[in-house]
């Protein structure tokens, strides 16, 4: 079993429209979607979800008033500015760390379970997808992450199924660390832009720093072709295989927009292009 | 007054809206919280003056005087230490620097030594003040940094923090203490179903709120209808044009490039001020 994830640095360059694509093309698969926090690969696969689950993590202080003796023990102590002067417990500035449940010497404190969001595996005209969601202003999408690539992969496993093909979470930190951990291919897509240059080079630094390979795609590229062979430039001169490039084609917002995958589409450019993109990356990873 | 840029994911235009709103007002100051991907610096180009470590203390076991009581093992949330019979595992990546360790460790065998997990770089281009924090490679823990750079803001001009995308942690640390939050999306399915998760979050957080809708004429009419139900102001409409996607892949400005956008943004303050009071 081969487990690909498809990431970008920043949202917002196709990274959700390819990795459908793949769910489309390749066979025997199972499918996770790790942006967990601004999940968006359900809106191609319109999921009917079988099962639910509750995803705890963390823990938020809270005061009880009849037990406090106004020591002020607590605030001196939190490190995170969570205690106002009157005892009472900022849930959103708390990290749950518990230094004032220990220092309180009225035993006042109690460290409540934070229910952080929700997980699910369902069933897709593709296939099994594992997705999730994580609660509004909650921390830890590095953990539901990596909870979401466990299920991925023990359901993987049961199914027999020869790939796993992952929407990567946005950005560099711990959720970007936990789509990429046991990848086999992660597969880099970016926009002729300066800014689209410079965040892929962050994320393929994160990947290389974890030693897992990379490709890059190059989505959009004739909207600037100069910036699109800088990037090639950039490919050759730091050893990454660029796998392939994408035109701009109004189509994939229209598929988009019916809830499809460009492949189930009537279409031309982009489409024939990930398709090639697809098969490459099917010969490489055999 | 401090006006944050946040969108419920990222490429979307967060960035291109804050950078060419700092840039039509006076008496201005932006800070770039994005830390893991910061962009606002490419299209500003600041000169930066001042380069600032940024740490969390971690805690350091002396081996002389520590009994592996195991007491520090018992008060860490994070599983940051381990106590094995002769040896005091500490794993600085699950730290999240409360200090709770040290202060109960009985036996004072406990100091904190600081572990660098980013920068923050102040500049400046022209009249207008920047900062940004950097996250350095492989690190998890970004809060502490945006509080960082959150701690340059000047409360003498009109702050315009640019957030990460998302709706969880770091983008709450950025955009705790605003006075108004632009939200950018565009009119497609990814696009509104990000908004409303974004949208969700400011009603949480009781920050008022208005949408600045990008590349407004492509993608469907779905949005503007959430809109009208939901009672979320739209801002202002930027269309999708070659000419703004051309600027912007070459690292330029909208106002820059297209002039006549420097009043729609001035206009956008001037909304936004109404919209406060
Ligand atoms: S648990 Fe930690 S962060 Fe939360 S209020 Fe107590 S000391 Fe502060
Ligand atoms: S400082 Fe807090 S989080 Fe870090 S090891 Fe000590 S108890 Fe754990």
């Amino acid at each position: 079993m081969k487990q690909i994830v498809v990431i970008s640095g920043k949202g917002g360059t196709g990274k959700t429209i390819l990795t459908g694509a793949f769910a489309a093309l390749a066979e025997n698969k199972v499918m996770a979607d790790c942006d967990v926090d601004a999940a968006d690969l359900h809106l191609l696969l319109s999921p009917e979800i079988e099962q639910r689950h509750q995803f705890k993590s963390g823990f938020t202080a809270k005061i009880d008033k009849k037990l406090c003796k106004e020591c002020g023990r607590c605030v001196a102590a939190c490190r995170f500015n969570a205690i106002s002067e009157d005892f009472v417990v900022d849930p959103i500035s708390c990290e749950g760390c518990a230094f004032c449940k220990f220092i309180c010497p009225a035993e006042a404190v109690i460290m409540q379970e934070n229910i952080a969001g929700e997980w699910y595996i369902s069933r897709t005209r593709f296939g099994s997808l594992v997705h999730a969601k994580l609660g509004i202003a909650e921390e830890n999408s590095g953990k539901l992450v990596a909870l979401v690539r466990q299920k991925a992969k023990e359901l993987a496993q049961k199914e027999d199924a020869d790939w796993v093909i992952i929407d990567g979470a946005p950005g560099i930190g711990c959720p970007v660390i936990a789509s990429l951990s046991g990848i086999d291919c992660a597969l880099v897509v970016t926009e002729p832009t300066l800014s689209g240059l410079h965040d892929a080079d962050r994320v393929i630094k994160v990947a290389r720093h974890f030693s897992v390979p990379v490709a890059l795609v190059v989505n959009k590229f004739d909207l600037n072709t100069q910036m699109s062979e800088e990037i090639e430039s950039y490919c050759h001169k730091n050893n990454i295989e660029l796998i392939g490039k994408i035109s701009f084609d109004e189509d994939v917002v229209k598929a988009l927009v019916e809830g499809k995958t460009i492949i189930e589409y009537p279409s031309k450019g982009a489409k024939e292009q990930i398709i090639q993109i697809w098969e490459k990356l099917y010969q490489r990873m055999r | 007054m401090i006006i944050s840029v946040a969108s419920g994911k990222g490429g979307t235009g967060k960035t291109t809206v804050s950078v060419n709103l700092a840039l039509s007002l006076t008496n201005v100051q932006l800070l770039d919280c994005d830390v893991e991907e910061p962009n606002a610096h490419l299209f500003i180009k600041p000169e930066i003056k001042n380069t600032v470590p940024v740490y969390i203390p971690i805690p350091q076991i002396d081996k002389e005087k520590c009994d592996f009581c195991g007491r520090c093992q018992e008060v860490c949330a994070y599983n940051a230490l381990v106590v094995i019979k002769d040896k005091v595992l500490v794993f600085p990546e699950l730290c999240h620097g409360c200090g709770s360790c040290t202060y109960f460790c009985p036996k004072e065998a406990i100091k904190e030594v600081d572990k660098e997990i980013g920068c923050v770089e102040i500049g400046e281009k022209d009249s207008l003040q920047f900062a940004h924090g950097q996250l350095n490679i492989g690190q998890a823990m970004s809060p502490p940094l945006i509080r960082t750079v959150k701690q340059y803001a000047n409360p003498s001009r009109t702050v315009i923090i640019d957030a990460p995308p998302g709706t969880s942690c770091p983008v709450i640390e950025s955009i705790k203490g605003s006075d108004f939050c632009i939200l950018v999306s565009e009119p497609t399915p990814f696009g509104l179903n990000d908004l409303k998760l974004a949208v969700e979050v400011l009603r949480k957080m009781k920050i008022p709120f208005g949408l600045v809708l990008n590349r407004a004429d492509i993608g469907d009419e779905k949005t503007d209808a959430y809109c009208q139900k939901e009672n979320v102001p739209i801002l202002m409409r930027i269309p999708f044009k070659k000419e703004i996607a051309s600027c912007y892949s070459r690292g330029e400005n909208i106002v820059g490039a297209l002039p006549e956008y420097k009043e729609k943004f001035e206009k956008l303050y001037k909304d936004i001020v109404r919209c406060r009071t």
